[in-house]
């Protein structure tokens, strides 16, 4: 693992790094050369296979933070690359070309997050959501508890407790 | 229609009706131009009518017998659905009480909307519910139709289900067991048998109330009006 | 009162207890079948209330005259078997209205019955039923080979085509039936019986789950009802028929319900012990084994 790190550090720019453990890493690249070092451990290092991508939103700081997880079956080691984009007109290269499987997570990912993939096919068809205008639902700044309470009609009479207080309040009654 | 916010993008711009359903004017083999309306052209627009509900002993008896042969639609809408099979294995046997599974919704007098129903979901649901012939009754399974559920706060799945269809009998539980559901088969038998077990009717009479909740939230409508 | 009026009702009344047999056998099989997968099975009496319901149901949806003439017609088809076919041998009152060639019209009928079906089907509009009805018509049309032969080889070994002769030529105890005299068209005969009763395996064009059931797949209501009497009527006038080509006809009541039942009773044992066929493997079949056996049938009897 050490030694492909060492590899990887020497060709691009990791900005960081987190070992989780011996056959799990997690490397943060700039944008731009992200695909690049995608494409260079499929065909060099042997992580041929490759697991998913998926996005969170750090609304904080102002971006999404993707992640890209590829394995090497035989090794059994997994690498996470890790970019961050900007949040105003997300756009990121498209790597379909590399795996067809990542036509679908591209489309949920701009379904759900409005990360645009130019070029992947069909990324701009309904994916699970149909007839969906209002922002993408899984940015942090979209309330859902609102949305629902406002478009479907929520039962008056329904409680909701905190679980943690309800069961203090069941097992000690006394305190 | 789409809410427009400078800096996030838009999800997409796209008319509600799939381009083949849509009003056009297309050329005819003969080379005129004439205007065609898919939606209107190829489906009944007529309104559904309420059947008028009878009462003395021939339909006592006849209600009798739809209580005793039941056949569900095999359609399971949500995870509610895996509760039904097994009602088909020998220790809660439900083919000794009438009730059958049939494929079409045609020959199908029970709708079972088994848990969450989400937007998508919802329109399928819709569209056989409103092709099964009268009388038809719906059991709605679990808690997710009656308040929400565990996904009551979700931007995607409805919270009350008789806002959009009208369900005779409620079955509470996350899942209920399948002596639950024998249980609600019971219940619904004997509101056949009592001559109330009317919501279809009652479908029909506030049909613009229903309608009007199904299309705030289903926006892609490329259906008619009425599926009959 | 006039005799043609009184065979009529003694027709007729054949026709009605036909049809309740026909519906308690169809519950008594399915019974066994349950109680031999360990469950109860459906009440004994559950055929007629499934029909009470189909024939009450409050709104219908019709596709137009061809959609509602084809039960009409699969109806006709199996009530036209049971009128030309001579139930009870030896008694005037219940040889309904069988004369000398009969036998080809019955086969005719057979055919008549899943034609007009596939028409009205057809005319639903559904692309279910185009399917289910494509398969269904080339299953049958092979399935009529080997019973083609096999009544070709009856008519030539028993020297004529009415049913009542071929009843009355195996009358005299039990080794004059055409089960020992001509045992290949026999063979035949039943083999093609089971393509004929739509059990296991060759169920492929009425199974629920296959293609959701066929042909009859717009029908509902009052056309569905008119399917399921015709279907309680078809199978005992079939196994009637092969009751009286085979195995030596009914002189009363009572043999009748024990032949066909256990008539019927092959083609479920057969169907609970084999799973489905695919229409091309089932085709492939019928042409291969029962149809040489039919033709050697032929040969010997020349």
């Amino acid at each position: 693992m050490q030694k492909i790190i060492q590899d990887i550090e020497s060709r691009y720019s990791v900005s960081e790094k987190e070992i989780r453990r011996n056959n799990l890493c997690f490397l943060t690249i700039p944008k731009n050369q992200a695909i690049s070092l995608v494409t260079y451990l499929r065909d060099y290092q042997g992580y041929s296979a490759f697991t998913l991508l998926t996005a969170v939103d750090w609304i904080e700081e102002g971006h999404f933070q993707l992640t890209y997880l590829l394995n090497n079956p035989t090794n059994y080691t997994e690498i996470g690359v890790r970019t961050m984009i900007e949040r105003d007109h997300a756009t990121m290269e498209s790597a379909h070309h590399l795996w067809e499987s990542m036509q679908t997570y591209q489309r949920e990912l701009k379904e759900m997050f409005g990360i645009d993939f130019p070029g992947s096919p069909r990324v701009d068809e309904d994916f699970i959501l149909e007839g969906w205008t209002d922002i993408p639902p899984y940015r942090r700044d979209f309330d859902t508890k609102k949305y629902a309470e406002e478009t479907y009609f929520p039962r008056p009479g329904r409680e909701t407790n905190d679980p943690a207080e309800y069961m203090k309040s069941k097992l000690f009654p006394n305190d | 229609m789409e809410k427009e916010n400078k800096n996030i993008p838009l999800v997409k711009t796209k008319t509600f009706i799939n381009p083949e359903n849509e009003k056009r004017s297309v050329t005819a083999p003969d080379g005129s131009i004439i205007e065609i309306d898919p939606i209107k052209d190829y489906f009944c627009q007529d309104r559904p009518e309420e059947y008028k509900v009878r009462s003395g002993a021939v339909e006592k008896f006849l209600n009798w017998a739809r209580a005793e042969s039941l056949w569900v639609l095999g359609f399971g809408t949500g995870c509610g659905s895996i509760e039904i099979p097994p009602l088909v294995t020998p220790r809660f046997d439900m083919y000794r009480y009438g009730v059958q599974m049939r494929p079409t919704p045609r020959q199908s007098n029970v709708f079972i909307i088994s848990g969450y129903l989400s937007v998508k979901t919802l329109k399928r649901a819709i569209r056989s519910y409103e092709q099964m012939p009268s009388p038809k009754y719906i059991i709605a399974l679990g808690s997710c139709t009656i308040n929400g559920g565990m996904y009551w706060d979700s931007y995607n799945t409805i919270n009350r289900l008789d806002h959009y269809m009208p369900v005779d009998v409620y079955i509470a539980g996350c899942m209920p067991r399948p002596e639950a559901l024998l249980a609600g088969f019971a219940k619904l038998k004997e509101l056949i048998k009592a001559g109330k077990a009317e919501k279809a009717n009652e479908y029909v009479r506030n049909l613009d109330w229903y309608k009007a909740n199904q299309k705030k939230i289903i926006k892609d409508w490329n259906m008619p009006d009425y599926n009959w | 009162m006039d005799y043609s009026i009184t065979k009529f009702l003694w027709t007729l009344l054949g026709l009605f207890i036909v049809l309740n047999w026909g519906m308690l056998m169809s519950s008594t099989m399915r019974r066994i079948g349950a109680r031999v997968s360990g469950r109860f099975g459906i009440p004994w009496y559950q055929p007629w209330i499934d029909l009470t319901k189909l024939y009450s149901l409050k709104s219908q949806v019709s596709h137009g005259a061809m959609f509602f003439l084809g039960p009409v017609f699969r109806l006709m088809g199996g009530v036209g078997i049971f009128l030309f076919l001579p139930i009870i041998y030896g008694s005037d009152h219940w040889s309904n209205y069988s004369f000398s060639g009969d036998l080809i019209l019955i086969l005719y009928f057979q055919f008549f019955g899943m034609l007009g079906m596939a028409l009205g089907a057809g005319e639903g509009g559904h692309p279910h039923s185009a399917i289910g009805i494509s398969r269904g018509l080339s299953q049958f049309t092979t399935i009529e080979v080997p019973m083609t032969l096999a009544v070709i080889s009856l008519a030539i070994q028993y020297q004529t085509l009415s049913i009542s002769d071929i009843v009355a030529a195996q009358q005299g105890g039990f080794t004059t039936w055409t089960l020992w005299t001509n045992p290949l068209a026999t063979a035949a005969g039943m083999l093609s019986l089971l393509g004929a009763f739509g059990h296991s395996p060759f169920n492929l064009v009425k199974a629920p789950n296959e293609i959701p059931i066929g042909p009859p797949t717009e029908y509902h209501g009052v056309f569905l009802g008119v399917l399921r009497t015709n279907g309680a009527i078809l199978h005992v006038a079939e196994a009637a028929l092969f009751m009286n080509l085979f195995f030596g006809g009914a002189t009363n009541w009572v043999e009748l319900i024990v032949k066909t039942f256990l008539i019927y009773f092959w083609s479920v044992f057969v169907g609970t012990v084999f799973p489905r066929f695919r229409i091309e493997q089932s085709v492939r079949w019928f042409l291969k084994v029962p149809t040489i056996i039919g033709i050697i049938a032929i040969i010997i009897f020349l």
